[in-house]
């Protein structure tokens, strides 16, 4: 289980341009962070760098004892803007496939199935799903596989209140478990987190 | 079911359905095989000689239709993101990509060429080995191609670049598999031909995803 994550005066480049330099954050189990900024500041980016897609410029992204390859390949949930659903496959396929790939089990994707009510949901093709519904599947992910530390961007952006509320509860219960949350955000996070402003 | 056979099953199924997947690949091949006689003319003998080359030329070319969105799709939509986050090395995840790929469009043109092949003159005793010849050459466009279609990822125009890109690397194995179709038509030795064009394939699959996963990496920074 990944128990840290600690960010040293990282600095990210982007097409030529320097997003932002000097940023620290530490994170221990049980707590989240959540990213603010403005639009263009570099808040996906740096997701993408703790997630290992973007190299840094100067600094350090560490996760306590384990090894970084190691961390990002068995302990991170990355839900981008982009959620990687193939449109023409139906919600089970997509769940299962993703479940698997993860780490997770049959159990654990039913238990995500329910949390998350996609149970009527199942045989329906990706295409045919509401923004919500598809983030609601990119949100089973989650839960179906346990991973330590999930890389979240905008999560709540395409949800009702009720599942925004729903979800902040799923975020708590997996805080309370001790995870760890790094959330881009322009609206509050609904959870306890440390907020950290990422500009140039 | 291991990941890999997860996401194998997973690759076969979407470039079965994917535009430019093996119907798409299908007709194209038919379409330039109808067209052949059409741009040479009707002449049984004259067809008869050039048939079996003109067949795998026309299979390197509906290769190339599949593969421009080999990794194009999973770049956009987040796909190839989650996909590195698995223990399962990319370069592995690049290797299953192209084979599910071959599975779904070499096989069916693999089927297609011996019949193509024959309409157009060539012996039918020439049928086992162009099928052969399609299924091992699948294989190195496949691999090869997905060279190419890494290293075109996020370029405006992805498909063209691809074919640019790829095109040269096709040339040894459409030599070889060419050489020993026409070898074998001549009486001659073919094994050497297809030896080599074996080989070819051996190392497009060995080498090829090292060079896609560092193009993906590359895309995705």
């Amino acid at each position: 289980m990944i128990c840290a994550l600690t960010i040293q005066n990282l600095a990210l480049r982007r097409g030529g341009r320097l997003l932002f330099q000097g940023l620290d954050l530490s994170l221990k189990a049980g707590e989240a962070a959540a990213l603010t900024g403005r639009n263009g500041a570099g808040k996906t980016s740096l997701l993408r760098a703790v997630a290992g897609f973007v190299g840094p410029e100067t600094g350090s992204i560490a996760f306590g004892d384990l090894d970084p390859s190691e961390a990002r390949s068995e302990h991170i949930h990355f839900a981008g803007h982009h959620d990687g659903q193939k449109p023409a496959r139906t919600v089970r396929e997509e769940l299962d496939f993703w479940t698997l790939w993860t780490g997770g089990t049959a159990e654990s994707a039913r238990l995500a199935l329910e949390a998350l009510e996609l149970g009527s949901l199942l045989g329906l093709e990706v295409r045919r799903l509401s923004a919500g519904q598809r983030r609601r599947l990119a949100f089973a992910r989650l839960l179906a596989a346990p991973r330590g530390l999930w890389l979240l961007d905008e999560p709540l952006s395409p949800l009702d209140a009720d599942w925004r509320a729903r979800f902040a509860a799923m975020m708590a219960e997996h805080l309370a478990k001790g995870g760890m949350i790094v959330a881009a955000v322009h609206d509050p996070l609904p959870i306890p987190a440390t907020i950290v402003e990422v500009a140039a | 079911m291991s990941r890999a056979w997860a996401l194998l099953a997973r690759e076969s199924a979407l470039a079965w359905g994917r535009g430019g997947g093996p119907l798409v690949s299908v007709g194209f091949y038919a379409g330039v095989a109808t067209l052949l006689p059409l741009a040479i003319g009707p002449e049984s003998a004259r067809l008869a000689a050039v048939a079996p080359g003109a067949a795998w030329v026309a299979l390197a070319l509906a290769a190339l239709l599949s593969l421009d969105r080999l990794f194009e799709r999973d770049f956009e939509d987040g796909a190839l993101d989650l996909l590195v986050l698995s223990p399962i090395p990319l370069e592995i995840v690049c290797a299953i990509k192209c084979l599910g790929q071959w599975i779904a469009t070499a096989a069916p043109l693999a089927l297609a060429a011996p019949v193509a092949a024959i309409a157009l003159g060539a012996e039918p005793r020439l049928a086992p080995l162009i099928c052969a010849c399609a299924l091992i050459g699948g294989l190195a466009f496949s691999f090869v191609g997905g060279i190419g279609a890494a290293l075109s990822l996020g370029a405006r125009r992805g498909g063209l670049l691809t074919a640019v890109i790829v095109l040269p690397l096709f040339v040894p194995p459409v030599i070889f598999g060419g050489g020993a179709l026409d070898a074998l038509a001549g009486g001659l030795p073919w094994t050497s031909g297809f030896l080599l064009l074996a080989a070819y394939a051996a190392g497009a699959v060995a080498l090829g995803p090292i060079a896609m996963a560092a193009a993906c990496r590359n895309a995705l920074s």
